[in-house]
């Protein structure tokens, strides 16, 4: 690990300051601190956020404020969440171990890196890592690589399980900026896609700190999270699937749909919630939707299974929450 | 960089450089060898400790950020003799090389109170209803730790026999 310098500011304008000066916020580290000891991140200042009492959950406008440094566990421990938005407690629980939910916070899940192995091998070129030094993604093992949003420049995808239920469940972001405004932002706003640039993943600017994550009340009270994963626990998703629907009379009123392992970010598209909504439940309904969901989807040879399994894996998906 | 924290009860005092992981403290300065360095990247469990009662990943956390923490190792996880976990491992043989084990303890440990506090797991049918310790449940639950020697059904029963076990304090209590 490159050495640096270890802060703990007391209140947020302190970490404002340190953050804005080059410094990395950390609260649970489990992913900064193993990209740290790879030298695949080296700053120069870690920031300790851990301590700012970022850490509450309260009902907000019928719906719930999650504080930023709020762990994995506790929000998927949380009855509220338990509740009104199972989408969200399945998600989570689906991800990591337990050991690493109780370290793992809600910003943190947010703006975890990317595991594609070419990002963690500095022995090989990245453009996420090292703008400009190619990808070596492409061309090479691309298992679980994206199928939907990538460039030419990259090809990775964005890991994260709760960030899929959170797109589901229309969320937005709460970040206070450098001189202390606060702002919302809806979460496809905090994402970019790779284009020409993949090193720049979100619209986040220097010292930006992420307080907590909003959720409105549930727009649907038929809410699935499926994972499709190469062992049964601790992996990550070669594919995820979260819905939340409404139903009236035998038809469907509302569909959101979220999904992970498919692009750079949880992807969601309107074209396919539109084709669903105020139709009645179907297989030939459902095997469109995934027609339309795939139908710019470009993957590499690698993950050319991901169609087929995405197509398969959103019928059931379908067919269970509309059922 | 100064690090004032409780290990097994012990008050500790330590001058850190920042890289320095818990893992690499509770061994190396501490002198407590029981949590183990696996993979040393969160995905093999074999470090697992309890900060301030709950099971994470030493070898992921920087010590520096455990300022007025308690730690307990697998050291501290006995009081006038093994706990149920440490004998209950000793009894179905949850073992061969034994270097996954104090993570498997500590992990276990955290994990029973994980399920007495309600939480529900990915395998959970009801996520709001009473948790019931099922093997698919214990499996799923102990999947962050990971034993080569493949000692599973060993760890399973030991685990499994404390989970159904009457907490000491009831017994008394009767």
């Amino acid at each position: 690990m490159k050495p640096f310098d270890y802060v703990r500011p007391g209140e947020r304008s302190s970490a404002h300051e340190a953050a804005r000066d080059g410094g990395r916020y950390v609260a649970g580290g489990t992913n900064l601190i193993d990209l740290m000891k790879l030298e695949v991140m080296t700053p120069d200042t870690l920031v300790d956020i851990s301590r700012l009492d970022l850490d509450g959950i309260e009902t907000v406008d019928g719906g719930l404020r999650i504080g930023a440094t709020l762990t994995n566990s506790d929000l998927a421990a949380d009855p509220r969440v338990r509740r009104d938005y199972p989408v969200l407690a399945r998600a989570l629980l689906a991800g990591a171990s337990g050991q690493l939910r109780n370290k793992a916070t809600t910003g943190g899940n947010l703006l975890q890196r990317t595991r594609c192995p070419y990002f963690y091998d500095t022995d090989t070129n990245c453009n996420k890592r090292t703008p400009g030094s190619g990808c070596a993604a492409i061309g090479g093992e691309t298992r679980n690589h994206a199928v939907l949003g990538a460039s030419e420049h990259c090809i990775a995808l964005h890991p994260s399980d709760m960030a899929v239920a959170l797109r589901a469940l229309d969320a937005t972001v709460e970040v206070e900026g450098p001189d202390g405004a606060p702002r919302e932002i809806a979460l496809p706003d905090l994402y970019r896609l790779p284009g020409a640039t993949p090193h720049i993943e979100t619209s986040l600017a220097p010292g930006d700190l992420i307080t907590a994550v909003r959720l409105p009340a549930p727009s649907g009270d038929r809410q699935v999270y499926r994972k499709v994963r190469d062992r049964a626990s601790y992996a990550f998703a070669l594919l995820s699937v979260g819905a939340v629907l409404r139903m009236e009379n035998g038809r469907i009123a509302q569909a959101a749909l979220a999904f992970g392992g498919l692009a750079p970010q949880p992807w969601r598209d309107r074209e396919v919630e539109a084709l669903l909504t105020a139709e009645t439940p179907s297989d030939a309904l459902f095997e469109k939707a995934g027609e339309v969901l795939l139908a710019k989807a470009d993957p590499p040879p690698g993950a050319a299974f991901k169609l087929p399994l995405t197509k398969r894996v959103l019928k059931a998906v379908l067919t269970e929450a509309t059922q | 960089m100064k690090l004032s924290f409780a290990v097994n009860g012990r008050k500790q005092s330590l001058d850190l450089d920042p890289r320095v992981t818990l893992l690499d403290a509770l061994r190396d300065h501490v002198g407590l060898s029981g949590s183990k360095k696996g993979c040393d990247h969160g995905q093999c469990g074999a470090c697992t400790v309890l900060v301030n009662g709950r099971r994470i990943n030493a070898c992921l956390s920087l010590a520096v950020m455990h300022e007025g923490d308690e730690v307990t190792t697998v050291e501290g996880l006995a009081r006038d003799g093994p706990s149920a976990l440490q004998a209950a491992f000793v009894e179905h043989d949850g073992m061969q090389c034994g270097y996954c084990t104090p993570g498997q303890i500590c992990s276990a440990t955290a994990m029973l109170e994980e399920v007495a506090a309600g939480w529900p797991s990915h395998v959970s049918a009801d996520l709001t209803s009473k948790v019931e310790l099922t093997q698919d449940e214990l499996r799923e639950r102990m999947s962050g730790n990971l034993c080569r020697c493949s000692c599973y059904p060993g760890i399973n029963a030991a685990i499994g026999q404390v989970a159904t076990e009457v907490p000491a304090e009831e017994e008394t209590a009767d």
